[in-house]
């Protein structure tokens, strides 16, 4: 088995980033107005790990790549219409709730629980992949509890690269201040990865990829758990969206220093 | 092996894939298709119903694919009486699909022009001051009178509200979940696979190009994806549809001459709206005569307000957007959109021909649904349910041969298919609406008369009996009377100078007051792009409208690609010919349409090829 990984990339899903999104307080908490309403996206940085996952599988023959994912069913399988085309990998979905506002450590149970009850998988060889920070609005540290409940000590976040070494190790570039990496060998896995945005791009559509990965999705989704309801006692005192600046004035023959200065005074106010 | 496809020039080696049966556009009549298809494809027991010919042992190989980044994406008609729909779903629960609800009430209106810009004939005017003058007498408020009555080949009462792409969101999840079809959005198709006079498949766009379509980065040529039976259901404006019309041509009586714009917005209503979901509105009369609009009530506080400018709109100042902005601010509406604010917005265009516009619907390999087969009702001013129809005659078209082991040919669709498609309710109705619009190249009084006589005669009787086509008049000859030629000329001279469209300063002068922006409803048009459509274009495609001939474009005035871009994506560029800018384009192919060689001897000067991104806005 030596050289071949077994990679679970935990990805949530998210309101397209184009969408306009409103808090609101619903009977059961913090949600997003429409929330089922609005196109879901898997959240980039995740998707970001999901393509370092299949790029480092692809280059170690005999590698797995499983996707884990905790949303509602409709909305995974919304998404899987438009990631599947892109790398090859098999679902392991859990039906959960949309809104995002959840707790990290009742998720991270949740995740960790499905990904050791994976048929197949072996743990020795585990890399735990997800995204360093998240579109979604957890807190960000799904992926480290996610890693502690499985019991994987050697964690990285922030990662742009990661390639296997000829004695089996791990050299893994994290990314740090000053646009500089820090470099470390791990020995090999189990490990924990959080990606910044590494360093490949959004890959094409391929049909064919599309095709094979859906043999395996659909069931996959048809197989979801319902994840289990929150724990009780988890309370938001307030949700709000990013601020956004935004002041539109008509106006006509202004010459373009005046428009620059008013401009800048606009920015110091806001 | 041919294809229409524009990569085709360039020799470079494709993947290749063979499937069964492979879709083109996922809409209403899409949506019908799978259905019916996926429905029956699998025996009670769960197994397969039927063996795959093009992969001996495994179940039938379906495939859809969508150019819209989203199956949510589509901008559509929102009120449907919703037979066929109903047929394929008898439990159907409006509350099953987001922003659906069944109409509860609907009213038909005539809007007065509040302000005196809109040009209207003599004959309006003298109805307006008749109106105006017995207005005690009449049910009218806010510069409108309700119409006491809707006929019966308009109403819409027994029907639903709905957000399109809502729906097509809501069918698509029914269908991913049943297994038995794979539906990809993000993949345009760029022209359907010939060879030998028969559809053998399709090819999917080139990826990794520049704006020109040259090979850059990871480029990766389109797949060919061959298959038994290629369903185009992409609409009026679809590559493949449109590639498919080329080759093999249309039957001589075809023509799809007759258009419109539409354009909507969907509204947060304000607080203390008393409107009710489900409330329909149809207008006309205002901000032209020829214009149509609506409002559609949805559950949750929204509104779908919109209007249709239809290609007997004669003048060349055709901005939708403006206009719609009129609309709003039309006193009827807006003492119930005031305090609004807008959520979406998008746009599309609207084959109106109806019967007239079908072009072959079946072929070797082949077969046409939807719009751009010519499904629409043009008297009911009806789509999705006539659309979702011609799917579930082609759905059990294609279950009978394969149950019969008969081969996708144009016999055996024309069997199976068109004459189911004949047989249906669907198909006598569009009869009786065949020449329903025939009066309103005459104005709108003669247009109004002629859809009633053809309602209530069954189409019997037509006025005037024959279609008369009328190209877009002149700036001189629809506003010389209003503004003096030197004056008009010098606005022409500005607009070209300052690379803009004439709309703006042809409607101001003419009395339309400017819109009194308020950054919640009331936004510029790019406001709209990013507010409302959150319009994207995905990297990596070439761009999907060009100008064929570019000398076409430096003696095409005005511009009406321009004047009508529901994105301002086309904008007047040097030398004359328009610069397109695939980062605004919203694919609701007015440009297409729009296109003043079409209306010459010559075919349209520009080429709306398949492309990618537009619209991100599930709520149209």
């Amino acid at each position: 088995m030596s050289g071949v990984f077994h990679i679970v990339v935990c990805a949530g899903t998210v309101p397209d980033p184009l969408q306009t999104l409103e808090p609101i307080e619903s009977p059961a908490g913090p949600a997003l107005k429409n929330e089922m309403l609005l196109p879901a996206i898997l959240d980039p940085w995740a998707a970001h790990a999901l393509y370092e996952a299949a790029n480092l599988a692809a280059y170690h023959p005999g590698s797995r790549v499983w996707l884990a994912s905790l949303g509602p069913k409709a909305k995974l399988q919304q998404v899987m219409m438009t990631i599947a085309q892109k790398v090859s990998f098999e679902l392991l979905a859990v039906d959960g709730s949309a809104s995002g506002f959840a707790d990290a450590h009742s998720t991270a149970e949740i995740l960790a629980a499905a990904i050791s009850a994976l048929p197949g998988l072996d743990r020795s060889r585990l890399l735990l992949f997800g995204g360093w920070e998240s579109a979604s609005r957890g807190a960000g540290v799904t992926l480290q509890l996610i890693g502690g409940r499985l019991g994987i000590l050697d964690q990285f976040q922030g990662v742009d690269q990661i390639t296997t070494l000829a004695d089996g190790s791990l050299e893994i570039l994290e990314r740090i201040e000053g646009g500089r990496h820090q470099v470390s060998i791990c020995a090999g896995p189990p490990a924990v990865l959080g990606w910044a945005t590494g360093n490949l791009p959004e890959p094409r559509n391929n049909p064919q990829i599309g095709m094979a990965n859906m043999r395996t999705i659909m069931p996959a989704l048809q197989k979801a758990k319902p994840a289990p309801p929150a724990q009780p006692g988890l309370e938001y005192r307030s949700a709000s969206p990013p601020k956004q600046q935004r002041h539109t004035r008509i106006v006509k023959d202004l010459a373009a220093e005046e428009v620059a200065r008013e401009i800048a005074d606009w920015i110091i106010k806001s | 092996m041919n294809s229409a496809a524009p990569e085709s020039t360039t020799a470079v080696e494709r993947q290749q894939m063979l499937v069964d049966i492979a879709c083109v556009g996922f809409g209403p009549a899409m949506g019908g298709f799978l259905t019916t298809l996926s429905r029956n494809s699998l025996h009670p027991d769960g197994s397969p119903r039927f063996e795959s010919p093009a992969s001996p042992g495994a179940p039938l190989q379906v495939i859809c694919y969508e150019r819209a980044d989203g199956l949510g994406f589509g901008v559509s008609g929102a009120v449907t009486r919703a037979r066929a729909i109903r047929a394929s779903f008898p439990d159907l629960d409006p509350a099953q699909i987001p922003m659906a609800t069944k109409v509860k009430k609907e009213e038909l209106v005539y809007l007065l022009d509040p302000i005196g810009a809109s040009r209207r004939s003599l004959a309006l005017r003298t109805a307006d001051k008749f109106i105006r003058t017995f207005r005690k007498l009449l049910p009218f408020r806010d510069h409108a009178v309700k119409l006491p009555y809707i006929p019966g080949f308009l109403a819409k009462h027994d029907g639903l509200v709905m957000s399109l792409g809502q729906f097509n969101q809501w069918v698509g999840e029914q269908l991913a979940a049943s297994g038995q079809v794979q539906i990809w959005p993000s993949s345009p198709v760029s022209a359907p696979l010939i060879e030998n006079d028969a559809v053998v498949g399709v090819r999917l766009a080139d990826q990794g190009t520049d704006l020109h379509g040259s090979p850059q980065d990871g480029f990766m040529p389109g797949m060919d994806v061959h298959a038994l039976l290629t369903v185009a259901g992409d609409g009026p404006v679809g590559a493949v549809g449109r590639a498919i019309d080329a080759h093999f041509g249309v039957p001589d009586s075809s023509h799809a001459r007759e258009w419109a714009l539409g354009m909507k917005m969907v509204i947060e209503l304000g607080e203390d709206c008393s409107l009710e979901p489900g409330t329909v509105i149809h207008t006309f009369g205002y901000p032209e005569p020829e214009i149509f609009g609506f409002l559609y009530v949805h559950p949750n506080r929204l509104a779908s307000v919109g209007l249709f400018i239809p290609s007997w709109f004669r003048s060349p100042v055709r901005t939708a957007y403006r206009y719609l902005q009129h609309l709003v601010l039309h006193p009827y509406f807006w003492r119930h959109l005031e305090g609004g604010t807008l959520k979406s917005w998008g746009a599309k265009s609207v084959q109106e021909s109806g019967r007239h516009g079908e072009p072959f619907l079946a072929g070797n390999g082949y077969a046409r649904i939807g719009e751009g087969s010519g499904s629409t009702n043009v008297l009911a001013g009806s789509g999705v349910d006539e659309a979702w129809s011609t799917g579930v005659d082609l759905g059990e078209a294609v279950l009978e041969l394969l149950e019969r082991k008969r081969a996708f040919t144009r016999e055996n669709l024309q069997s199976a298919y068109i004459r189911r498609r004949r047989a249906s309710l669907f198909d006598q109705e569009s009869r009786v609406a065949a020449n329903s619009r025939n009066g309103f190249h005459f104005g709108l009084l003669p247009g109004l008369f002629g859809m009633a006589l053809a309602g209530y005669t069954g189409g019997r009787v037509a006025f005037p009996s024959q279609h008369r086509q009328h190209a877009p008049a002149s700036l001189e000859d629809v506003y010389g009377v209003r503004i003096p030629s030197p004056e008009l000329q010098r606005m022409k001279e500005d607009a070209i100078a300052r690379g803009v469209p004439l709309h703006d300063q042809i409607m101001t002068r003419c009395g339309w007051p400017e819109i009194p922006f308020d950054g919640k409803l009331l936004i510029s048009q790019q406001d709209a792009l990013l507010m409302g459509g959150s319009v994207q274009a995905q990297p990596g495609y070439a761009n999907h409208v060009l100008f064929v001939r570019p000398q076409v474009c430096l003696n095409c005035e005005p511009q009406l690609c321009v004047e009508m871009c529901s994105g301002q994506a086309i904008t007047r560029g040097e030398n004359g010919v328009p610069n397109f800018d695939r980062e605004k384009c919203i694919f609701c192919g007015a440009c297409l349409w729009n296109c003043l060689a079409e209306t010459g001897s010559e075919p349209g000067n520009v080429d709306f090829r398949a492309g990618s991104g537009g619209l991100h806005s599930a709520l149209n």
